[in-house]
Order: C-alpha cells, then sequence, then structure tokens
C-alpha cells in the first residue's frame, strides 16, 4: 500500500461523495416530472411524441402489478429483439469481418445478460460481434435496461413516499424521461471525455498493418512466414463504453474490457470510468432522501454502502501489493517504488497498477458493473475474497442503477424488524408499519439469491458438463465456478475469465441471471405496492429511529451476516484455500 | 389478460424500436460525427505512421524481438501482441501453471539482458517485465522496466547509454497531475524515437 496509491483511492470516493448530492437532487426532479432547464427544450418534443406515437398517456398512473407487469413484456420483447440480431448478425450490414451469427446458447446467455443489466461475457467481442451488434443490440439494452433499472426504483420510492394509494407511477413515462433526461446528456459527456483520452468512434473498418519490426527487420511470423502483421477492430467504441460505465452495465467491446488501452487508454480515462461507476448508484441514494422529504435517510444508505465498499478495498489492497506465493518465490521486487509498481502484476496493466486495479476490482463488483481493468483469475486468494463478498452480500452496496437500491430497501426491512425486536418498538420505516406482509416478501427477495446461486454452484462444480468450463485446477476452479454463478445471480456480469463458454454453463449462466433479476423486482414491487396504500403514522416514543448511525451499523451487521452466514463455507473452499494452501 | 399482454407487446416493439433508433443510431452517430471534429487522430484509433504508412497504434503494443529494440511484457494473446482477440491468462495465482509461465519469464529475461547487465539476478527484475499484461496488448513498460533494457539497446546499436536513457525519460509518462495511475512508457514511441535518433536496426 503507497501513500499515493491510498491518495488516488480517497480522492475517487471523494469526487463521488461531492456529486452525489446535485445529481440525486437532480435525478429526482426527473423522477418528479419535473422541468429540467435546457434539456426539456431539447427533448420534451422527443417525450411528447414517444407517449402520441404509442398512445400512451404519461398522467395514468399503474398500480404495482400493472407498472411490473409492463416491465416483464418489455423485458421480453428486448430479449426476443437482441437474441435475433444476435443470431442473425452474418446476414445483417455493418459486419466488416463477417462474422456468423451466434450458437444459441450463447446468444440466449449473451441477450439474457444485457437485458438484465448483468454483462456476462462469454461473448468475446471484437472476434464475435459486429459493429451492428454492438450498436442495436448491446448499446440500446446499456440504456435500456439501466433505465428500467432506475425506473424500477422510482415505483418503489413513491410506495415508500405515498400514503393511501397504489399508484407507483406510469412505467412508459419514467422510461423515456429517464432515458432522456438522466442517461443520454451524461453518456454523450462521458463519450467525448473518453474520446478526448484515445477511446475511438469510428465507422471505419478494422485497419490491418504490418509492425514496426516487421517493416525495419522484416520479423516474420513463425508460424504463417509472413511479414508480422496486426488488426485492430474499430468501430464506435466511445459510445458504448460511456453508457457501459454509466448504467452499471459492463460488458466490454472488447474481450479484455476496461483492461485494454482500447476502451481504458489512461490513468484519465480509468479515473472517469470508475466515477462512472458509482455516480447514479451513489445519487440515487441522495434521490431517495429527497423524495421522501428525509436527505438523512438517504446518506444512511449512502454511511452503510461506503463503508462496506472502503473496507473491502483496503482488504484486498495489502494482499495485491504483497503478490501470489509463485512471484515471491522469485525473489523479484515487489513493493511499489517510483519507477516500478511491484505487486501482484499478473494480468494487470502497467498504467493502473496496483492500487487503480484493487479500486476497481471492489467498486465494480459493488456496484453490479461487469467490467474488468485486470484478470480476476489471477488476483490472489486473499483479495479476491473481497469480489467475492460484494457479489455475495446481494448487489446492494450500491449495486446496479436502481436495483441496488430496491434490493437495499429489502434489506432495510429486515434490519428495521430485528431492530424492533431486539429493543421492543414498533418496526416502523419512514411511518410506515412494516408488517408480516413485507417482511415475507423481502425475505423470498433477499433469499432468491444465496439459494439459487449455492443450488447452481453444487450442480456445476459436480456434473462433468459444468466442470468442463473450469480453467484452473484445484480451489481456483472451485472459485471460478462460484464467482460465475454469483455473478450472473446477481447481475454484476465480472468474471474469473478462465471459466468457459460452453452450452451447459452457457445456459444455466442465463437462467441464474433471469431468476436474480426478476424475483427481486418482483418482491420489491410488491413491498412498495403494499407499503404505498399504508397511512404515514407521525413517530412517536416508540419508533425506531432509522436516520441515524445506530441504524446504519444495524443494516451494515445485517448485510454481512447473511452473506457470511451462507457464502463463508464456500469461500472457504476456494479463496481462502487458495491463499492458504501450496500450489495446485 | 391477453388482450392486455398483446398490448404491451405492441407498446413494448413500439418502444423498443424508438429507443433503437435515439440510442442505437442517432446517438452513436451523433458521437462519432463530435469526437471525429474535435479528437481526430483518437477517434480514428490513435494510429502511428511512418513514411504515410501505418506501423501500429499507440494503444496497442507490439511483439518486438529483435534484441535492437525495447521489448513489450509477456502477452497471452496466441500469437502474443496478437488484438483479435485481447486476452488475459486467466492462471490462478497459486497455480503450477502460473509458476511454470512465470519461472520461464524470468529465465527468458536473465537469458536476454544479463550479458548487458553483468550480475543481474531476479530479483533485479521489476515485476511487469516477468508478468503477462491483462489485456495482452499492454503498450506500456514500467520506467524501472525500461532502464534495464536501455543497456541491451544502446549496447546493440552501439550507441551512448545515456543517449538511450534520456529518450527513455523522455518518453516516460508520468502520473496524470502527478498521482493519478502509474507511470510507463509506451514502447512503440520509444523505439520509433530510437530509430529517429539513431536510424532503423540492422539485421
Amino acid at each position: 500500500m503507497s501513500a499515493n496509491g491510498i491518495a488516488q483511492i480517497v480522492f475517487a470516493l471523494l469526487v463521488v461523495t461531492a456529486l452525489t448530492p446535485p445529481l440525486g437532487a437532480y435525478i429526482a426532479r426527473v423522477y418528479d416530472n419535473k422541468r429540467i432547464w435546457g434539456l426539456s427544450r431539447l427533448f420534451g418534443p422527443v417525450e411528447r411524441g414517444t407517449y402520441r406515437l404509442l398512445r400512451i398517456d404519461p398522467e395514468r398512473e399503474q398500480d404495482w402489478k400493472a407498472y411490473a407487469g409492463a416491465v416483464l413484456v418489455f423485458s421480453a420483447v428486448g430479449f426476443a429483439l437482441l437474441y435475433l440480431i444476435l443470431r442473425l448478425q452474418g446476414h445483417l450490414p455493418l459486419n466488416p469481418l463477417h462474422l456468423a451469427g451466434m450458437s444459441w446458447s450463447l446468444a440466449f446467455n449473451t441477450a439474457t445478460s444485457f437485458i438484465t443489466n448483468t454483462n456476462w461475457q462469454f461473448y468475446g467481442g471484437e472476434s464475435t460481434l459486429s459493429y451492428l451488434s454492438q450498436m442495436l443490440g448491446l448499446t440500446v439494452q446499456n440504456f435500456v435496461s439501466a433505465a428500467v433499472g432506475m425506473a424500477i426504483l422510482a415505483a418503489v420510492i413513491r410506495g415508500f413516499a405515498r400514503r393511501g394509494t397504489g399508484a407507483l407511477g406510469n412505467f412508459w413515462a419514467d422510461l423515456v424521461r429517464i432515458t432522456l433526461y438522466v442517461l443520454v446528456p451524461l453518456a454523450v459527456v462521458w463519450t467525448l471525455i473518453l474520446g478526448s483520452q484515445g477511446v475511438m468512434q469510428t465507422f471505419s473498418d478494422p485497419v490491418t498493418y504490418r509492425t514496426l519490426e516487421a517493416r525495419t527487420l522484416g520479423t516474420k511470423d513463425p508460424t504463417t512466414h509472413q511479414p508480422v502483421t496486426q488488426t485492430i477492430v474499430r468501430g464506435p467504441v466511445s459510445s458504448q463504453i460511456a453508457v457501459k460505465q454509466l448504467g452499471t452495465n459492463g460488458g466490454g467491446y472488447y474481450n479484455t474490457n476496461s483492461a485494454t488501452p482500447l476502451e481504458n487508454p489512461t490513468p484519465l480515462s480509468n479515473f472517469f470510468e470508475l466515477l462512472a461507476i458509482l455516480l447514479i448508484p451513489a445519487a440515487l441514494t441522495y434521490t431517495f432522501g429527497v423524495m421522501v422529504g428525509s436527505r438523512a435517510q438517504g446518506w444512511v444508505l449512502y454511511a452503510a454502502m461506503m463503508a462496506i465498499l472502503v473496507a473491502g478495498i483496503f482488504t484486498a489492497l495489502p494482499y495485491e501489493q504483497r503478490g501470489s506465493q509463485v512471484l515471491r518465490q522469485t525473489g523479484v521486487e515487489l513493493s511499489a517504488t517510483a519507477d516500478s509498481p511491484g505487486g501482484n502484476m499478473q494480468d494487470k496493466e502497467v498504467r493502473f497498477g496496483i492500487a487503480n486495479s484493487v479500486l476497481w476490482g471492489a467498486e465494480t463488483t459493488a456496484a453490479s458493473n461487469g467490467s474488468v481493468n485486470s484478470g480476476h483469475d489471477a488476483w490472489t486468494g486473499g483479495a479476491a475474497v473481497v469480489p467475492l463478498t460484494l457479489l455475495g452480500v446481494g448487489e446492494v452496496v450500491f449495486g446496479g442503477v436502481g436495483s441496488g437500491l430496491y434490493g437495499m430497501f429489502l434489506l432495510v426491512l429486515v434490519a428495521v424488524f430485528i431492530g424492533g425486536l431486539m429493543v421492543g418498538r414498533t418496526p416502523e420505516y419512514l411511518g410506515k408499519k412494516i408488517e408480516a406482509r413485507e417482511i415475507k416478501l423481502a425475505s423470498i427477495g433477499i433469499l432468491a439469491m444465496p439459494i439459487g446461486v449455492l443450488v447452481m454452484v453444487a450442480v456445476a462444480v459436480t456434473v462433468g458438463a459444468g466442470k468442463a468450463s473450469i480453467f484452473n485446477a484445484g480451489p481456483q476452479g472451485f472459485a471460478e465456478s462460484l464467482y460465475a454463478y454469483m455473478s450472473q445471480f446477481n447481475n454484476n456480469g465480472s468474471a474469473m475469465a478462465g471459466y468457459g463458454l460452453k452450452d451447459f454453463s452457457a445456459t444455466l449462466g442465463g437462467v441464474a441471471m433471469l431468476f436474480g433479476r426478476y424475483i427481486p423486482i418482483l418482491s420489491a414491487m410488491a413491498v412498495a405496492g403494499a407499503l404505498s396504500t399504508k397511512r404515514i403514522t407521525p413517530p412517536g416514543l416508540g419508533t425506531l429511529r432509522t436516520a441515524s448511525p445506530t441504524f446504519a451499523i444495524t443494516l451494515i451487521g445485517v448485510i454481512i451476516l447473511i452473506a457470511a452466514l451462507t457464502f463463508v463455507p464456500a469461500f472457504v473452499l476456494g479463496p481462502v484455500a487458495v491463499q492458504a494452501g501450496g500450489l495446485f | 389478460m391477453g388482450v392486455r399482454v398483446l398490448r404491451l407487446t405492441g407498446i413494448s416493439l413500439a418502444m423498443m424500436i424508438l429507443m433503437t433508433i435515439l440510442v442505437g443510431v442517432i446517438y452513436p452517430l451523433v458521437m462519432t460525427g463530435a469526437n471525429q471534429l474535435f479528437f481526430p487522430g483518437h477517434a480514428d484509433g490513435s494510429l502511428v505512421r511512418l513514411n504515410g504508412q501505418v506501423v501500429g497504434s499507440t494503444l496497442v503494443g507490439q511483439g518486438f524481438k529483435s534484441p535492437a529494440y525495447f521489448h513489450s511484457r509477456p502477452s497471452a494473446t496466441v500469437p502474443p501482441y496478437e488484438p483479435l482477440p485481447t486476452t488475459f491468462a486467466n492462471l490462478g495465482p497459486d497455480t503450477v501453471a502460473l509458476k511454470k509461465l512465470i519461472d520461464g519469464n524470468v529465465r527468458a529475461a536473465l537469458a536476454l539482458e544479463r550479458r548487458y547487465n553483468p550480475g543481474l539476478q531476479a530479483r533485479d527484475l521489476p515485476v511487469d517485465m516477468i508478468t503477462t499484461s491483462a489485456s495482452g496488448i499492454d503498450p506500456e513498460i514500467s520506467k524501472a522496466n525500461a532502464d534495464l533494457q536501455a543497456h541491451r539497446v544502446a549496447a546493440v546499436r552501439r550507441v551512448p547509454l545515456n543517449r538511450v536513457m534520456a529518450l527513455v525519460s523522455q518518453e516516460t509518462r508520468g502520473r496524470f497531475a502527478r498521482f493519478l495511475g502509474e507511470p510507463g512508457v509506451n514502447v512503440l514511441l520509444l523505439n520509433l524515437d530510437l530509430d529517429k535518433a539513431f536510424g532503423p536496426p540492422t539485421r
């Protein structure tokens, strides 16, 4: 842990914190259907035109069932379209490398991955997707899957804020407004920032050239005996990377995602991509505070999330700087110096070094952003516990845009319930009584993930078809499998990338993503529906105060306890054994 | 129920088509125009030209083999430094396979550099010299790595070491605002500088 590394981490988190109130207040205006200075003039006609064309009445609000129904049908249609594009890309234009359509299992996994905001990468990016698939397929879902998550959150927050009504808003209006007034403007800014750092934005064909050494010395490729050439796939990269990070998507244009200089060329691009990853999920805590009329309620959730994230970052950092057994045995210098990053540089890039790779790994697994800037399979066992834990808590430490916070609400209800029981007070949250129905629904939403993950991992490491995906031997292979299903079930998308594509793993992973997306959505929506009809009781002496540090600590306790009880045995078999054992 | 689902499907389909036009077509096209206008070199891939011909991109490392050039880091792509597709090595941190790879990299580095750095031991090697990069096309090496290789490059090219070292210092990209990221040296640009200063190497 170098002083400079710590300074970078602190700075990155301070900037996120500073931007949380302004952006959070702005998103609250969008959620509340208020005029947006400047943008209403620009996008207002588009918004109203969409309503007219689709014959939607934006003022007509839906109850939770109608809202959730619209979400489900919209997602199903999005899935069907993306599946078709991926299967048929060989017959479609903008395919300079003449890539064939995807196999059924890869197309199923990839389409599921993008509609659920997961962005798990069984696909190879540059070598499997045409420019058209990247634009019309992936970029579009990067926007709309993020907008869907944020729309559901809007509905859930309304459920907390309103009284005596079942109405939670209009899904179509939320979807359009979030896309036009939040995601598009931010994506435009980020496309320009990343473009200034060197990320491509072009429709030119891939470029092939002889390398410098092939030109000056005539160096030949040993297998083809032709002068050495390189081919770089190009395309509208920056516009996709911008929304990939802002919408907590994470699916790369290129196979190695934000580790490749083509997606993330400089320390400054890395800083802005990191900022984009946490920006909206962090701001939404403030949006929540504004909408329920108590900013402190938002800050409590923010503080609980940030505390877990910071603990994770500083747990992983020393392990990665110390390096793996294999590296230590060589005797090379592993501490950071002015001229060398030191540490576990296996599957890491020079411009990021240790601190930025660890910060990225922790932020992305916290925020349900599937992008990577280093190879997680090569992380030391001790450090790998951190991304696995952040996945294991259910993507509620900031989490995906929208999905992180509505997932967190389910845990908040449980924390309120437990807290209320412990001190003998009525379980209430924001003036609403929390009763058996809400706790049951929240429990379903929370427990589906750990149960689903454990069953799927057990199957995947037992049957031959599942084991065929494993790349590394011993406990590292188990960690790969565990990571794969935790990541997909939680709609994260990052990977220990050795875990390989097979029909079996692609299908099981696809099912994991669907369960992991729609069970929490339905349970959060049902809870919001139930809460929205309740009266708000004024706080009395018997009320458990939720805008307090004590409650933040209780909440952290509940989050860690649920994850720890579920996953510690599995961690012991995977990364802990890797860290503690010998070579496999 | 059936009629409602049908109507929802219709709205969804229309909405997806509108969204596709908006963020799948208009957004990338407008941004392409803007980036081509503001950052013309970057937008096309940061290509590097020599005598009018493309010889590389500053974003994509090359697998230099000649001792007269600075070498990039080990790469897991097949063959090394093939950007289509980029890939991690994906070997676990404490595996026999990784040990074999790393020990091989250490031996290769010592075999190449020891002649020009007398008494060179494994412990003197910078860690980025013996580990594969994440992308497999990392265009940069650490300053320590470049300094070590400078001895070989100067000796093979029969040019003064201090002039090669000066080129390394000149090509070293510092941290942004002195604290963001890690410093690095772009290998392709450094080798182009070498050829410019001392002429291309001879076989």
